[in-house]
């Protein structure tokens, strides 16, 4: 739900049900470190009840393609996060198993620790 | 106002530390929020906006150990609001199977009803909670939304006393044996969960076979039968996929300066957790050397003694987390974080759709 102006479309303060401080902190950050947000904030009004508002005024665009874009970015996000941790736990089991590999057959093992970094 | 003295683009270091670190004094610690707003730094002509290629760029995971139920990684370049809402999807949002209904036929034990129950309901289930639907209060038990378990045991006066585990809890695939009556139907299977796929392999069990649900003394019997549900660590914590799910900043111990002769030796044995070592810097000479920052609790020891604090600092790298998952079972502790990830996916997508 949105609450906004008619005339003024660059500050509008969403309210979205069943959703708490997970997606509310998130939303924040990113809309804070959006240049096009003048301010952001957000709040849970009452913690029986299952809802958060997010407040965001802009210097100009809509506030709701702010929000939008926000949202395409945290989900951009969490797929490169994805990405990253599953390369890197497949690279954590390739050196795991050489390191059994080796240690079976008597040499040294060596312990590397698996950083990836996904481009 | 031009100011040619400070390289462009580039923050003045006190500035960066205040924007990079958590500095612990031995009274409260400081810089303690992440600086989020984007035109923070615009007197500096620093950008302090989200931009994705730098994102790419920077953000790093490091796997630092892996077992069946536990993992230990760190997650670098990241902000302290995402590393949140990873943990709380883990704790509270990501699914697992566990027993929601019981049904009580007989129970002489002295464990009343309705704490047997209770036990019942956090005995953790080796059941993939994506092969399973929600089930509404409405709808009929079937194989996609229920599971059913047994437990009939009984002490007889001649037998061994009989203590009784979770591995008693017998596997219903074929759904309810209790006699339907006309009005409740406990389940309405379509057909034997063991006959599907995903279960040929396995049968369904808890993950842990020496869980004491109840002791029995001689004539002393239980036969009930258990329901279990897909749901989520919001609505009661037995659904919860982990034991624990935490994340902490990387400690950083710095020597302001060098720390010399007994000094040295007093700081190596004033930290509990030996994060300090002693390099030998040849005949009589000894420096303190940070070996194991990692280590660190921040217990503050080491800055608390006289003059101790000129001498270390302790800070912690806000963008980098060392998260640990515990899984209770349900799913191998790796997953876990997918699904997590998956999960806070599902909710843009849900608010996106509404915003149109
Ligand atoms: S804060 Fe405690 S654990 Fe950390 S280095 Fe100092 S004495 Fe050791």
């Amino acid at each position: 739900m949105e609450i906004g102006s008619e005339v003024d479309p660059s500050s509008a303060t969403f309210s979205l049900t069943d959703e708490d401080h997970t997606l509310g902190n998130s939303l924040r950050y990113i809309l804070n470190k959006d240049p096009r947000v003048s301010f952001c904030g957000y709040s849970v009004p009452h913690p029986s009840e299952a809802r958060v508002n997010i407040r965001v005024q802009t210097t100009g665009a809509p506030a709701r393609d702010v929000l939008k874009d926000a949202l395409h970015d945290l989900m951009a996000i969490g797929e490169h996060v994805r990405a990253t941790f599953e390369r890197a736990l497949e690279q954590h089991k390739v050196t795991r198993s050489m390191n059994e590999m080796s240690m079976r057959s008597g040499l040294t093992s060596q312990h590397t620790s698996g950083s990836v970094r996904d481009q | 106002m031009e100011m040619d003295d400070l390289p462009k683009g580039e923050l003045p270091p006190h500035l960066e530390l205040q924007r990079t670190r958590v500095v612990c004094a031995a009274d409260a610690p400081s810089y303690t929020e992440s600086v989020q707003y984007s035109g923070a730094y615009m007197a500096y002509d620093v950008d302090n906006s989200l931009r994705m290629e730098d994102f790419r760029k920077n953000f790093r995971v490091e796997i630092k150990s892996l077992n069946e139920d536990d993992i230990e990684f760190d997650l670098i370049g990241i902000d302290a609001a995402l590393a949140n809402a990873f943990r709380r999807i883990l704790i509270a949002e990501v699914p697992t199977v566990a027993i929601e209904k019981v049904y009580i036929a007989n129970n002489t034990s002295v464990i009343q009803d309705e704490v047997l129950a209770h036990r019942l309901g956090l005995v953790p289930i080796k059941a993939d909670p994506r092969l399973f639907d929600y089930k509404t209060d409405e709808e009929i038990a079937n194989e996609k939304n229920t599971i059913v378990f047994k437990l009939d045991v009984e002490c007889t006066h001649m037998g061994e006393r009989v203590k009784n585990a979770s591995d008693q809890l017998k596997w219903l695939p074929a759904g309810s044996e209790m006699p339907p009556d006309s009005k409740t139907k406990f389940t309405s299977f379509g057909c034997s969960q063991d006959s599907l796929p995903a279960f040929t392999s396995e049968a369904i069990a808890s993950r842990y076979p020496d869980i004491v649900l109840a002791k029995l003394r001689p004539g002393q019997a239980i036969e009930i039968e258990a329901h279990a549900v897909k749901g989520i660590g919001k609505t009661h914590a037995k659904w919860s996929p982990v034991a624990t799910a935490k994340y902490r900043m990387l400690p950083e111990v710095v020597l302001l300066e060098d720390i010399e002769g007994d000094l040295a030796d007093e700081l190596v044995r004033t930290c509990p957790v030996n994060v300090f070592d002693i390099e030998d810097m040849g005949p009589g000479e000894r420096r303190a050397t940070v070996a194991r920052p990692r280590d660190c609790t921040l217990c503050r020891e080491c800055v608390r003694g006289d003059g101790w604090d000129k001498r270390v600092q302790l800070r912690r790298v806000k963008e980098h987390f060392i998260f640990s998952i515990e899984s209770t079972g349900a799913l191998p502790p790796e997953v876990l974080f997918t699904e997590s990830i998956k999960i806070l996916t599902e909710k843009c997508q849900r608010i996106l759709t509404e915003l149109l």
